[in-house]
């Protein structure tokens, strides 16, 4: 191949300007910014020939790069959230966002669920605060470029402390309520001191028909014996460009359940680089996504296995209607001290119908002798036998159609402990699959 | 858990200490001069009496190749290539055309009979069965000395020969489907081996024939400082059937030397081509010094309805194995299957795997690789299965195990798998009883472990093959097959 000088995007040097006209206005370090952008433009978007963007060539489903929102009126912010439904039947402390600015009126400081401290992110940026210390907890995701560009432009968010266990679920609200589309890049660092446990849930929603480009980056830095469970909804709108990142880092013993689950957006990245940092800790990595029309799709996640003794279990769900394309990328690193890893990566996709496609790349990079690790990948459609079954028992075709893609997506879905939130997963399933028939 | 006793004692008696091939056989050789350019793909092309097509070939391929960068994505790490410092051209003397084996020099045929290769056709036939013949090309650095039982195979109708003399031959087919399933443009080193290939083999099978006998090929690499550069092209015309078996030995050097050959297969309506490898290049010493760089292109093309293309390769050797032996399932109903032990010791690395493409309806394919790293070696599982759109009940199963003796080495794995076609079922490494339910429960039936169920089932099939090889080494290879991997991981 001949060398080729690539280019730069509409969107790219729209990054570059709203970099330029923005970095002295954002709080906090400057230089680390400086730092991460230069990073950044470095290499550009990323494109199909870098590896892990293969699947989800950004330099050609970003065409132009949306401006920064700016911080909405309070009664923008009061509408935006009123009009907010995802997860809304579940009682938890709400802690919301509009436009990608923290709402912090409408947090009772003075009521928070005991153990819980909440730090907005501008201020803390602004003040210096010693637990921006603690952010980018794994040092490898600083190379990668979505987390750089959150890095670089991260405006608001904030940093939670959980200390003892936690009862109330903790609601992280996002709503995008702007009529043309905006940009936004949050950063929530949550640190779950020894002991702890707390459940967190994480919506993102917006309106349909503006091309919104959210980058949200959630940080989890889990101590010894702690219990994370982590519930995240992608109801984005149609024309959203979504791009996220999850970064745990888990200590010794300590428990983590995450699931993401993707209904909205026309292109969305979530992004999981989970690193163990104690022997004997356990995760458990899901996803459950559902994409129709022309929707794209991608699921990436590394799991390091840096400590022995661990145990890992990812299980990603794809259903893919009309031209949708979905993409599941995983990576499990077992280094070479790692002993006693059992790791096990599964990745199941479902096309609905033809035109729809499916990318898997389960990969496994492993240095120790003494390790259990599998994936598997499977792709394909409803099983006819199964259909004719239900179906000669009198159930239409959609009916019998929804009920398989229901217990196969339930699959990802049923190890939520939390039975309200457990059943608002579902009711969005359903609620996906009426919108189909 | 860790690797049984008896695994790593299997593997270590194939540790790179241990190679049996690395003699050297002094022969006075011609070369052309040192390094790459277009005078010396002239005396190349000059020297094997090639049309003036075969040269613009050869040049044109030049020309791109010196506007296209080396690949770096696989996972191999290996000082520069110095591309000018290597012979493209070593022959031995009195060559070309020794009329028969008497006029070979004695001392090429003394290497082959250490190597155990059979090229008397007499011998050949004292002590075997003649339905266990094969007919061997004998390719020495970048001459081809010899090929057996040609007379034999033509009355069948059969054409088999060094490629550099279908090429004066039959022009025609040559120049049909040569490139066509690896274009000249295809990838760094393939487009190198168009520009200077030097020999390698040529199989055209007649409409309806099953090829009487194995064929198979020998490469040897003896010369300093050289590069083998082979091309060998098979087409299966329709209804035919051939098996071909190719083997690989070269001295023990502490230069690395390269090897970047191009295989190219065409499997017509109903046809059936079974390809085989052995390949024990030499691997380089325990700390990493010299080896060969393995670096090839093979690929098949089923390109008519119900054909089928089966790679079979062990890869013992080589200090770096860079191929992907591929299948593009382009007709109807076509089948492709890739079977594979990779077996890395020392410092060897191996990135390898396969391509299944699935184009035509109702295609399938299946893979089971098996990779087994010791030492400080690397070794990569890298492999893609594609459904195109119109690949209607495309089918594939992936079985990819990996196995690591000791903690100094790495097994990665690296499937890619791509579906644009509802109707596409892939499963990579489901369960293993996915296999053929019928053969294991059968199997477990009759009180064998899953393990050792499917170890039989993927090793029965790989046996088949590997029972024919001329190859002393066949013994070895069959113990590879053995092998459990108990304790595997992927």
């Amino acid at each position: 191949m001949a060398d080729v000088t690539l280019m730069k995007t509409p969107a790219e040097t729209g990054l570059v300007q709203a970099f330029e006209s923005a970095k002295t206005l954002l709080p906090g370090n400057a230089e680390s910014r400086a730092k991460a952008f230069e990073q950044f433009n470095l290499r550009g978007l990323p494109h199909r020939r870098v590896e892990e963007f293969k699947y989800t060539d950004l330099r050609a489903l970003m065409r132009e790069a949306a401006p920064f929102a700016g911080t909405p009126s309070a009664v923008q912010a009061k509408e935006a959230l009123a009009g907010a439904k995802a997860l809304a039947g579940v009682s938890a402390l709400q802690v919301p966002f509009v436009n990608g600015h923290f709402m912090r009126d409408a947090v009772r400081f003075d009521a928070l669920p005991e153990g819980v401290e909440i730090v907005p992110l501008a201020e803390a940026l602004a003040s210096g605060h010693d637990w921006l210390a603690r952010l980018s907890p794994i040092p490898w995701a600083a190379d990668n470029p979505v987390y750089q560009l959150n890095t670089s432009f991260m405006a608001d968010g904030v940093m939670l402390r959980i200390a003892g266990p936690v009862e109330t679920p903790i609601h992280l609200r996002f709503v995008t309520s702007e009529t043309s589309a905006v940009a936004t890049a949050t950063r929530v660092l949550v640190l779950v001191e020894d002991r702890a446990s707390v459940t967190l849930l994480e919506t993102h929603e917006s309106g349909n028909g503006t091309g919104h480009q959210p980058n949200d980056v959630v940080e989890i830095i889990a101590g010894d014996e702690t219990n994370v469970r982590h519930v995240r909804m992608n109801a984005e709108g149609d024309q959203a460009l979504a791009l996220s990142t999850l970064a745990v880092k888990m200590g010794t013993e300590a428990q983590l359940t995450s699931i993401n689950v993707v209904v909205g957006s026309a292109v969305s990245r979530h992004q999981v680089f989970a690193n163990f940092d104690g022997e004997n800790a356990r995760a458990q990595i899901n996803g459950a996504t559902m994409v129709k029309g022309r929707q794209h799709a991608d699921s990436t996640l590394v799991v390091e296995h840096a400590a022995p003794n661990c145990e890992s279990r990812e299980l990603f769900k794809t259903v893919i209607d009309d031209e949708a394309t979905g993409v599941f990328q995983g990576k499990i690193i077992v280094p070479h001290h790692a002993q006693k890893t059992d790791g096990r990566m599964m990745s199941a996709a479902l096309l609905l119908a033809d035109g729809g496609s499916m990318n898997n790349k389960p990969e496994l990079e492993i240095f120790a002798d003494d390790v259990q690790c599998a994936h598997g990948a499977t792709c394909g459609q409803l099983d006819e036998d199964l259909l004719f079954y239900l179906m000669a028992r009198g159930l239409p075709k959609k009916e019998a159609e929804s009920l398989l893609v229901q217990a196969f997506l339930g699959e990802a879905i049923e190890f939520v402990e939390n039975d309200t939130v457990r059943d608002a997963l579902t009711a969005t399933v359903e609620g996906w699959l009426r919108a189909r028939s | 858990m860790p690797a049984v006793q008896e695994t790593i004692d299997q593997v270590r008696s194939i540790d790179v200490d241990q190679y049996k091939y690395g003699f050297e056989t002094e022969v006075e050789m011609e070369k052309a001069p040192k390094g790459l350019s277009e005078d010396v793909i002239r005396f190349i092309s000059a020297k094997k009496g090639e049309p003036e097509w075969m040269l613009q070939w050869r040049l044109d391929a030049y020309k791109r190749w010196l506007t296209m960068k080396e690949p770096n994505w696989a996972r191999v790490s290996y000082d520069k290539i110095r591309y000018n410092d290597i012979y493209y051209y070593a022959a031995p003397k009195n060559n070309p055309a020794p009329k028969s084996l008497d006029e070979v020099d004695p001392e090429i045929l003394k290497t082959y009979e250490k190597l155990g290769i059979p090229l008397r056709e007499q011998e050949i036939l004292a002590g075997v069965e003649p339905r266990n013949r094969v007919a061997v090309d004998a390719v020495f650095d970048s001459v081809s000395v010899a090929t057996t039982f040609k007379e034999e195979l033509k009355k069948a109708g059969v054409i088999f020969m060094p490629i550099s003399e279908a090429i004066r031959e039959y022009p025609d087919l040559v120049r049909q489907y040569l490139g066509s399933v690896v274009p000249v443009t295809d990838n760094f080193f393939a487009t190198l081996n168009s520009a200077v290939f030097t020999d390698g083999s040529f199989v055209y099978v007649p409409p309806g024939v099953r090829c009487p006998m194995e064929l198979s090929t020998y490469f040897r690499i003896n010369e300093k400082n050289t590069g083998q550069f082979e091309r060998t092209l098979i087409i299966a015309d329709k209804g035919s059937y051939v098996s071909y078996l190719e083997g690989c030995t070269a001295p023990k050097r502490d230069e690395n030397q390269l090897h970047a050959a191009v295989v190219e297969l065409v499997a017509l309506d109903d046809a059936e081509i079974k390809y085989s490898t052995v390949q024990n290049w030499y691997p380089g010493d325990a700390e990493g010094r010299g080896g060969i760089y393995n670096f090839v292109t093979k690929r098949g093309d089923c390109r008519g309805r119900n054909s089928v293309i089966t790679w079979t390769q062990v890869e013992t050797g080589s200090a770096i194995t860079w191929k992907y032996p591929s299948c593009i399932l382009r007709g109807d109903n076509s089948r492709g299957e890739f079977y594979s032990i990779a077996v890395s010791n020392g410092m060897q690395q191996v990135d390898s795997g396969t391509k299944m493409i699935h184009l035509g309806k109702n295609t399938t394919s299946r893979i089971i690789s098996k990779g087994i790293a010791a030492g400080k070696s690397e070794n990569t599982y890298r492999g893609l299965v594609s459904a195109h759109r119109k690949a209607t009940g495309a089918r594939n199963f992936t079985n990819c195990d990996s196995l690591l003796i000791g903690n100094q080495c790495g097994a990665h794995t690296v499937p890619y798998i791509e579906s644009k076609n509802a109707s596409a079922v892939f499963e990579h490494e489901a369960t293993t009883s996915k296999i053929s339910e019928d053969q294991m429960f059968y199997c477990l039936q009759r009180g064998l472990s899953e393990e050792e169920a499917t170890a039989l089932i993927v090793n029965g099939f790989v046996k088949d093959v590997l029972q024919q090889l001329p190859m002393e080494f066949a013994v070895e290879a069959q113990k590879l097959i053995s092998i459990s991997l108990e304790g595997s991981v992927g």
